[in-house]
């Protein structure tokens, strides 16, 4: 054959450097992952020794000073606040894309792609600190304490709201323009074109969008630590304060010693190990097909 | 492997490196240089001093770094810091350290400028941490409940508040836990009904700056820097300075520096009290 792999594509000197660094880059990516994950076992490790795992789920409170070490209640925070935030945000998200790409008047739609930028663009701490003034006070009024789960899911809502928009917004531009024309060809409307054809065509994108945007939600520290109020308990309502994983790590990290420190690293691993469990679920759930 | 996985192993990166970014101090030991770790309460006075110091003493450096009195301590113990800060008296198993006090602090209990709640005696401050009572029109004020605000594990605040009030840390029936000293300013300052306990150099600073909260009498002491300079405030402490052996050379120079009249008025400024010598 003329067309071989190898005739097509001689390795040139400049290919192989080109190749090399390219793995090298690659080595390096990983690399960095496996030391972090290696540095947070090692830290980790002495709590687990002494401790066990057992006692991060059956001790009665998180008290360190008293030698208490309950870690569920914040991992029930973390995964209520992330929850909350994905399928309040989910939905806006993608209604905000349908109108952006779909019904608003183009200069509209570019306003407001821009609005959306900009919204992504504002770091967590301010998103914090609103939270922190208007919002707090204003779930106060409703229902005291005011500092709630409540607050942090309206907090992380806006915060990943942007990733979930874009994402979709730029998987619906992508949908090939025959697609909709052979649908309006057929008679269909608006809206049974955009349900039918548009967004099964675009799923592969809306569901990344969803899973970098709850990957966003479980990481986010800091404006979840300015308005949740950050109390070790399994919310009961809406308006019960929690602390999640990565606030109880940034509240606590730079006074913690001992044991103390080392559980906290417990709880890196635990955070490492709900994303793990994320990214797999996608895999599983796509199994192939969605990234297509 | 696919972009997404690509992107989510990145930002599990980052979630890790935020997690696991706890730089300890150098140890330096070239006597040019003073690492200062500990209380967050002193941090901000002793970060102001050092900069005087360096510009009296050319070629020296000063680096201060927060991390609560129990990291100054410890730092101190182990070496990685030339002087460990701690915002208390050092204890009684804490006698192998060497401790010269350079300021006094008060804590004081700060309520909103709204509430009409004037004092607090000792036992209604205790039963409302404990949660025995609830609503402010128990001890006087308008029917609201209360929103009680404490302070994170490790922060010396805590220990001395608990220490006078009797109290241990699992009694204590919180709705908002904080971290540093503004933080539970503002909390305070954007709800009505919250109590909270600060340093009393920090909550004048802001209340001067029309933060809208008030200080509370402890013990139907007015918590002022007057009351603070005569000793007659119940809860006060030592804003303490941490060596592992007895001061000498460039660390001396520096801690008589700290406690000398030339930056009293760096002291007052932070609202602490100078200790005279």
């Amino acid at each position: 054959m003329i067309w071989s792999r190898s005739t097509f594509l001689s390795p040139s000197n400049r290919d192989r450097l080109l190749v090399w660094t390219l793995r090298g880059a690659a080595g390096i990516a990983g690399l960095i992952l496996l030391f972090i994950v290696a540095f947070l076992i090692l830290e980790a490790l002495p709590a687990l020794r002494t401790l066990g795992l057992i006692r991060f789920v059956t001790d009665p409170s998180w008290h360190p000073g008293e030698e208490f070490y309950l870690m569920l209640p914040m991992m029930w925070g973390t995964l209520f606040a992330t929850l909350g935030a994905v399928v309040l945000a989910t939905p806006l998200g993608l209604l905000s894309a349908l109108f952006c790409r779909w019904y608003a008047p183009k200069p509209i739609a570019r306003t407001y792609r821009r609005f959306i930028e900009l919204l992504g663009g504002i770091p967590s701490v301010v998103y914090g600190f609103w939270g922190l003034v208007v919002l707090v006070p204003m779930i106060s009024r409703l229902h005291p304490p005011g500092p709630s789960l409540l607050a942090g899911i309206v907090i992380l809502t806006i915060m990943i709201l942007p990733t979930i928009a874009l994402l979709a917004d730029a998987s619906l531009a992508k949908v090939p323009q025959e697609y909709i024309r052979g649908a309006a060809a057929l008679g269909l409307g608006r809206w049974a074109i955009i349900r039918g054809v548009v967004i099964p065509a675009a799923k592969s994108g809306l569901f990344t969008g969803v899973i970098l945007g709850t990957g966003r939600a479980i990481g986010e520290t800091m404006a979840v630590l300015m308005v949740c109020g950050n109390v070790v308990q399994t919310p009961q309502s809406l308006f019960d304060p929690i602390r999640t994983l990565t606030a109880n790590i940034a509240l606590e990290m730079a006074y913690a010693l001992g044991d103390h420190r080392s559980a906290l690293f417990v709880s890196g691993l635990v955070l490492v190990g709900m994303i793990l469990t994320l990214v797999s679920s996608a895999e599983w759930i796509s199994r192939g097909r969605i990234y297509g | 492997m696919s972009p997404v996985i690509l992107q989510i192993l990145t930002l599990t990166g980052l979630i890790l490196v935020g997690a696991g970014c706890q730089e300890s101090p150098t140890t330096h030991h070239s006597k040019r240089k003073l690492v200062i770790t500990g209380s967050s309460t002193v941090a901000p006075l002793m970060a102001e001093i050092g900069k005087r110091f360096e510009i009296l003493q050319s070629g020296v450096r000063i680096d201060v770094q927060t991390g609560g009195s129990s990291r100054g301590i410890a730092d101190a113990r182990q070496g990685l810091a030339d002087i460990g800060m701690t915002s208390r008296a050092l204890t009684s198993d804490e006698t192998d350290l060497h401790g010269t006090a350079i300021a006094r602090d008060g804590i004081g209990v700060i309520i909103h400028t709204s509430n009409v709640v004037s004092a607090l005696d000792d036992g209604q401050i205790a039963d409302i941490y404990t949660g025995r009572i609830t609503n402010w029109n128990a001890v006087g004020g308008a029917d609201a409940l209360i929103v009680v605000v404490n302070k994170a594990e490790g922060r010396a605040t805590l220990e001395l508040f608990l220490k006078y009030l009797n109290l241990i840390n699992t009694e204590i029936q919180a709705h908002v836990i904080i971290g540093d000293n503004e933080q539970g300013i503002k909390t305070v300052a954007g709800n009505p009904n919250a109590i909270a306990y600060v340093s009393i150099g920090t909550a004048e600073y802001d209340a001067r700056r029309e933060a809208p909260i008030k200080l509370l009498p402890l013990g139907n002491v007015p918590a002022t820097l007057e009351t603070l300079r005569t000793g007659t405030f119940p809860l006060t402490r030592p804003l303490t300075l941490v060596t592992k052996a007895p001061p000498s050379g460039l660390i001396k120079t520096f801690i008589d520096f700290a406690r000398s009249p030339d930056v009293h008025d760096l002291v007052t400024q932070h609202f602490f009290v100078p200790i005279q010598s």
